[in-house]
């Protein structure tokens, strides 16, 4: 039987899937010249890493501009599996960011650990491939399968410094725990698929709102479950309570400038592919997850919190931080679910705006945790941080602004995504919540303080004055810009935001705005 | 005739087996094999439900799951190896670097 | 097409998935859980006979049991296996861990046994089966509808491989 592979492709998904194709030429490239470069020119890696995300910037800017000129909200890709709508476009920029911020944090970082290999950036490529499918997957074995690549590629980045016990230990547990939870996501997946017959998350949420109208409003047990296990997995992901085990382990022990990447880019992602499921795929089911996702963020906020107070590793600590702050976007996420007027949307533009501010924020502070790392000292506990104000004045005060705003200071960037969840839950009635949430964002500037004081008013333990190179010098000035920027002058981003959300007429919030 | 919830129910089971494994076993290359043992109660409730559905896709998705399964396996069976360079032992309860 | 699914036959695989998957988890030598967890594969590729799945029967076959078990068995003999005999073969929150799983199991049966819309879905006629077999159908599914998902797993091989060069070998 002669069939043509080519009429299942149309010309537009070539042009969709371009800043992947680019992604994946460039790893590929870097593979193959690792293997000529002698070992101190090492850093051609890192630059051919950094010109494909620069290429794949301009395919995504030409895919934008196409979506524009072809005035469409959204165009299916590739048989209805992949979607991209501007949604979708403001997660791949923020990818894109995440990564070339980590690529220039990098350079310096593993040279000094003496791993420095190129596979290193060809991995941190091809997860970001992974984590594009994810932020635009339409069909859950697309998802699926950009969620396994996202995860494998960081598994092995996790463990990069292979003669590093903690490392190697991080990454085992990472790895054993990220395989659980997607054992139980796919369960979930292969309960949904038995439901409606199909893997696209369309055609779920009408099959299971027809269920449900058929049943009077019931929902099935095994839509129950289905959504139950679906969750479970993607609260590991996200790191929330009860699930945030593998997180302070896998964060300390990474390399630092993958942790930095992680805590960024791959909880976006996994923020992307939660919200997709649950607001499209998952909606009929909404009055099941928002109680749960109720426990769950209070649960975050309080075992985060409270165990960030007592932490001496600053990447601990960060990663405590760091759950907590998912804690915080869960209310934008439960605000929004538990309303049926528009006022409840504040609540997904508080989450876009916060994972933004906290790419560039977290970077930051991560930047300058990399940058203590010199040959004898691993620079990653408090007291390495201390009197750094004497060693390195302007990274100690660009670490201070990185501090103040992951603490939701006015008039830093962390501030409004904190304002806009906030907003969202005062709008919507949820008073209890929103109290609760302010005061343990003041819990969190007691142990950013923490931090802060001991770069500023102890003595340094080590007198020697930092050098930090070109690159790093970068990454901090990118990072320390984009903070200060969008603190003082938040509109633009706002407006970005918005249009990414293609507001009240995206249909996954049309559906439940009514 | 059998029907379908009894396939379900197995899979169900040895979904469940694997998560006991996982949760009570001290060798990492055990652990490991429970959550194999979980994909593949996974695999089944897939096959399951598209002999139902007389789809494709279920059957599909299997090789998909079966493809990270793989991928999986490879990069965990590598990392166990360099963790027992280091270590010597495979036992889970002694990886205690990291402390909570 | 008359269905194959004798009781007999199901009765006999799933017992047999059954006690291996179970053997898998309670033995103390991990060659011994290998080799009970490629019965549970083989078991389980005969219910996927069963169901009308030969293609999924082959690759669970050739690339589950002949492949990913024996790298398994091959890690087993590379790292010491004699170690495994003489230690804990549990964990010490074991006794919580079974009764978990046991509520797990018993919520899954209840759950699939009373479920309403399963029941509405089981009331539907059977549909024709295809006339170009099993393989084809599968081929064109995989190079129709989910191509980028297909495109995308054959780079998770790459990262696979790449990953465990990277961590396993002493020097790259």
């Amino acid at each position: 039987m002669q069939v043509s592979i080519a009429q299942f492709f149309q010309r537009s998904d070539y042009l969709m899937s371009l800043p992947m194709i680019l992604l994946t030429i460039f790893a590929l490239g870097i593979l193959l010249i690792d293997l000529m470069l002698p070992d101190d020119w090492k850093w051609a890696n890192a630059a051919t890493a950094f010109v494909g995300v620069l290429f794949a910037t301009a395919g995504l800017i030409k895919v934008q501009i196409a979506l524009g000129e072809a005035h469409r909200q959204m165009v299916p890709a590739f048989m209805n599996s992949m979607v991209i709508d501007r949604f979708a476009i403001y997660f791949w920029y923020l990818f894109l960011a995440g990564a070339a911020v980590a690529i220039l944090m990098s350079v310096h970082y593993m040279d000094v650990e003496r791993e420095h290999h190129g596979e290193f950036y060809a991995l941190i490529l091809f997860s970001v491939v992974g984590m594009m499918c994810m932020a635009s997957g339409w069909d859950v074995v697309l998802i699926f399968i950009g969620l396994e690549l996202m995860a494998i590629s960081t598994y092995v980045l996790v463990g990069f410094l292979r003669r590093d016990r903690r490392s190697n230990e991080a990454s085992l547990k990472y790895l054993l725990l990220g395989a659980f939870s997607s054992g139980i996501f796919a369960y979930g997946l292969s309960l949904l698929y038995g439901l409606a017959g199909s893997t696209n998350l369309v055609i779920i949420r009408q099959r299971l709102a027809q269920q449900m109208a058929a049943a009077g409003d019931h929902a099935d047990p095994v839509a129950v479950l289905a959504l139950l296990t679906v969750a479970t997995g993607l609260l590991f992901k996200i790191a929330a309570v009860p699930f945030h085990q593998w997180a302070p382990d896998a964060y300390e022990g990474a390399p630092t400038s993958i942790t930095g990447f992680m805590s960024v880019a791959v909880k976006s992602a996994a923020w992307a592919m939660l919200l997709r499921i649950l607001l499209l795929g998952l909606a009929p089911l909404h009055k099941i997850w928002v109680p749960l996702l109720v426990f769950v963020s209070i649960a975050t906020m309080t075992a985060a919190n409270l165990a960030a107070l007592t932490q001496n590793n600053l990447k601990r600590l960060l990663a405590y931080s760091s759950i907590a702050h998912v804690g915080y976007m869960l209310l934008g996420l439960i605000a929004f679910g538990s309303a049926n007027t528009p006022s409840g949307v504040d609540g997904i533009r508080g989450i876009l705006i916060y994972l933004l501010v906290y790419t560039f924020m977290n970077l930051g502070a991560f930047a300058v945790i990399t940058s203590l790392r010199r040959r004898d000292v691993i620079g990653d506990e408090i007291d390495d941080i201390a009197g750094l104000f004497f060693r390195a004045p302007t990274e100690s005060v660009l670490m201070l602004v990185f501090l103040l705003s992951l603490a939701g200071i006015p008039p830093l960037a962390g501030f409004w995504g904190k304002y806009f969840i906030f907003l969202s839950l005062i709008e919507t009635g949820h008073y209890v919540l929103a109290s609760l949430a302010v005061l343990y964002a003041v819990f969190g500037l007691y142990y950013y303080m923490r931090i802060a004081n001991a770069m500023l008013m102890r003595q340094a333990l080590d007198k020697e004055p930092l050098k930090i190179g070109g690159s790093m010098a970068a990454a901090l000035g990118v990072t320390a810009l984009a903070t200060l920027l969008i603190g003082i002058y938040p509109e633009p981003f706002i407006r970005a935001v918005d249009w990414s959300l293609g507001l009240s007429q995206h249909p996954a919030i049309a559906h439940l705005v009514k | 005739m059998v029907p379908l919830s009894y396939y379900l129910v197995l899979s169900g089971i040895l979904f469940a087996c694997g998560v006991t494994g996982f949760l009570i076993k001290r060798n990492i290359i055990t652990i490991f094999m429970s959550i194999e043992l979980m994909l593949n109660g996974v695999n089944l409730s897939f096959v399951a439900f598209a002999a139902r559905w007389h789809a494709l896709r279920g059957q599909v998705f299997v090789f998909f799951v079966m493809v990270v399964a793989a991928a999986e396996a490879a990069v965990g069976l590598a990392i166990i190896i360099a963790v027992y360079r280091t270590r010597e032992t495979l036992n889970v309860d002694q990886m205690n670097l990291l402390k909570l | 097409m008359a269905p194959v699914a004798t009781p007999f036959f199901f009765y006999l695989l799933s017992g047999l998935a059954l006690i291996s998957g179970i053997l898998v988890i309670t033995r103390r030598n991990p060659v011994h859980s290998a080799l009970a967890l490629i019965l549970t594969l083989l078991a389980l590729a005969g219910i996927y006979l069963m169901l009308y799945a030969p293609f999924v029967a082959g690759v669970q076959i050739i690339l589950y049991a002949g492949g990913i078990m024996v790298l398994f068995l091959f890690v087993i003999m590379l790292v010491n296996v004699g170690r495994a005999e003489k230690e804990r073969q549990f964990n010490k929150q074991w006794l919580l861990a079974i009764a978990a799983t046991v509520g797990l199991g018993i919520v899954f049966v209840r759950v699939f046994t009373s479920s309403q819309t399963l029941t509405e879905l089981l009331k539907r006629p059977l549909a024709q089966l295809p006339e170009t077999s099993n393989t084809q159908q599968v081929g064109f599914s995989l190079y129709g509808q989910y191509m980028l998902a297909f495109e995308i797993a054959s780079l998770l091989l790459l990262v696979a491989i790449v990953g465990a060069v990277v961590m396993a070998k002493k020097r790259i």
